[in-house]
């Protein structure tokens, strides 16, 4: 199977919250709540164990282009945010039970009736996308449509996006696709429109893109995720050099206490 | 790069009413403020704050029972090591015996506070489907397996043995027992600063070297205060042992002091960093000097001040553990992407 993948292009995204509500119905996820955050016209604030898709409502300086307000306000950009199904997967390494699986689809899945609820992927995804539902127990995240995509659909946000923000495709084409897209924007003046593809860092590539414009930590992506696992090595090699020194302490003050040991 | 002008927030006339709205709300307590990015009375999305300053990653869900068993995981993997030593040296037969009987009742309180932390308590056995090299928590579940087996054997044993006499089976299992719960017991004291040192937690992977050899002393320093209170506070070799953990955590919460790593900020400010303090203080420096003290003292007043330093110990290793689950909390909610750091990481498409 070709690895699948999201390209979500904020430039296009017109805030519409589709995505969000089609994710919902197709995986019958519970309501976030009615919060009022204050904060653009979004009252969810992440992605999390209810909001597999999330749009965020990037209010910031004005920028020349599409996304924009009139001059004189903020501008205001969209962009769908979602799990990123990572290329070395945070959550994937750290699951106990085996219950993340890698599909056949390259995208992070959490099979539900495997998952005890232990928590421990959430405190490894260096996006902040897998949360413990508070109600079920259990963790939960995008599932990338697995069960639509084995049946030969595309994901449902994919398929509601009304103005093809979302895009879903095999990730090389999309890459390719991306690299277009932004060679245009650029030619239309908007020359701060870039790619989120984390490709060099430690997670080894994202399985969902995102094309935005200027800094990609105003959307609260992290430039440089790191997968937890890079610090395997550092603390095994301390838990051993702990074990040791705990063991060879203890057997030299009892040895050298003499036989009664007192 | 696109020009952007700075703009006062004043000049948002149109805008007005919206923060109007804002203000009303939050007077009314209907507006729940999570981050928003200081002196801005207008929502702004900057490189700076990131996106209105709401926190990237997700706080850890564990509540109060999984510091308690660092804590109690900690203390009966050392008591077990002190326990097992003790007999294959040959010392006192009641400091083994009250050794195994921590390493057995940690045994048996570990697995049920974890347990009770999961989402789905019934489905504990799911944790025993695989084994995961590459995932501490998989590792650390059977190292707790093979020692709560290894250390409740070996203290059944002990108590039959006591109650019906000594027999070739009975010594062949605590002596199996207690073999096991020596080799699991090394590891399973410090592992749990593997467990939350492989995390995405900037402040608790920033001291992945240091968690296992904190977090293994701090289990030293309360497994010996236990055993001290429980009538040996004449054994030299606790004291010995005492005052190694004591220094060792000493040095780590200098180490921890002198670093200037922002990341590290949630131990050293706000209430993390006091409790951090706190429990830090009692740790290292507090049961040092009363060890050190006690050299010096009359035998009397030597064994009250070693008493006070076992309970100095002890408290300081629980808050220590409660203190960096604390710290990790309030990391994954302060911590942004350092700006310093160049955001090449993005392709920019050439033409």
């Amino acid at each position: 199977m070709s690895v699948t993948a999201f390209l979500t292009d904020a430039t296009l995204c017109i805030g519409c919250k589709a995505c969000e509500v089609a994710c919902k119905e197709w995986n019958g996820i519970d309501e976030d709540g009615l919060q009022f955050s204050g904060f653009s016209y979004d009252n969810t604030g992440s992605v999390g164990a209810s909001t597999w898709r999330h749009v965020k409502f990037v209010e910031q300086a004005p920028l020349p282009g599409l996304g924009g307000n009139s001059g004189e306000q903020v501008s205001w950009t969209f962009s769908s945010d979602v799990c990123k199904h990572c290329g070395e997967a945070g959550c994937l390494e750290a699951c106990p039970t085996g219950s993340i699986v890698r599909t056949e689809f390259g995208g992070v899945f959490i099979q539900p009736d495997v998952c005890n609820g232990c928590g421990y992927c959430v405190t490894a995804c260096p996006f902040g996308v897998v949360e413990r539902n508070s109600k079920d127990g259990r963790a939960f995240k995008c599932t990338f449509c697995y069960d639509r995509q084995k049946a030969g659909l595309e994901p449902a946000c994919a398929k509601v996006c009304p103005t093809e923000s979302i895009k879903f495709g095999e990730l090389e084409q999309l890459r390719q696709k991306a690299d277009e897209r932004i060679a245009e924007l650029h030619d239309r003046g908007m020359t701060d429109a870039n790619l989120y593809d984390p490709l060099d860092t430690s997670v080894a590539g994202v399985h969902a893109l995102f094309i935005i414009r200027g800094d990609a930590r105003t959307y609260n992506l992290p430039p440089a995720p790191e997968v937890p696992t890079i610090y395997l090595k550092k603390a095994w090699t301390s838990s051993a050099l702990a074990a040791g020194l705990l063991f060879g302490g203890t057997l030299l003050a009892f040895l050298s206490a003499g036989k009664n040991g007192r | 790069m696109a020009s952007r002008r700075n703009l006062d927030p004043t000049d948002y006339r149109r805008e007005r009413n919206l923060e109007e709205i804002r203000v009303q709300a939050e007077a009314t307590r209907q507006l729940q403020v999570v981050g928003q990015p200081e002196k801005t009375s207008f929502p702004r999305a900057t490189p700076e704050d990131g996106y209105y300053g709401l926190p990237i990653l997700k706080k850890t869900p564990w509540t109060w029972e999984i510091p308690l068993y660092f804590f109690v995981g900690g203390a009966a993997g050392a008591a077990a090591v002190i326990g097992a030593i003790a007999d294959y040296t040959g010392a006192d037969r009641e400091l083994v015996r009250h050794a195994r009987w921590i390493a057995a009742a940690g045994s048996v309180i570990s697995p049920a506070l974890l347990i009770a932390d999961l989402g789905r308590p019934e489905r504990f056995l799911a944790m025993l489907r695989v084994f995961k090299p590459q995932s501490p928590m998989s590792v650390g579940v059977w190292t707790l397996l093979g020692f709560s087996s290894g250390a409740t054997a070996a203290a059944f044993a002990d108590f039959l043995t006591r109650r019906y006499g000594p027999s070739i089976p009975l010594r062949v299992l605590e002596n199996a027992g207690q073999a096991a719960s020596l080799a699991f017991g090394l590891p399973f004291s410090n592992y749990t600063g593997v467990l939350i040192g492989v995390s995405a937690i900037p402040v608790w992977n920033r001291n992945a070297t240091d968690l296992p050899l904190h977090f293994a002393a701090s289990g030293l320093g309360a497994a010996v205060g236990m055993l001290e209170l429980m009538g040996h506070h004449k054994n030299r070799v606790l004291h010995t042992l005492g005052l190694g953990a004591a220094l060792f955590e000493s040095w780590e919460g200098l180490r921890i002091e002198a670093r200037s790593n922002p990341d590290l900020d949630p131990l050293k400010h706000g209430a993390s960093g006091f409790v951090t303090r706190a429990g830090g203080i009692l740790s290292g420096p507090v049961p040092a000097l009363l060890r050190s003290g006690s050299f010096f003292s009359s035998r009397r007043r030597s064994q009250s001040l070693r008493r006070w330093a076992a309970w100095s110990a002890i408290a300081g290793s629980l808050i220590t553990r409660f203190a960096w689950m604390h710290a990790g909390r309030q990391s994954a909610k302060e911590w942004k992407p350092p700006v310093q750091r160049e955001a090449g990481l993005s392709r920019q498409a050439t033409k």
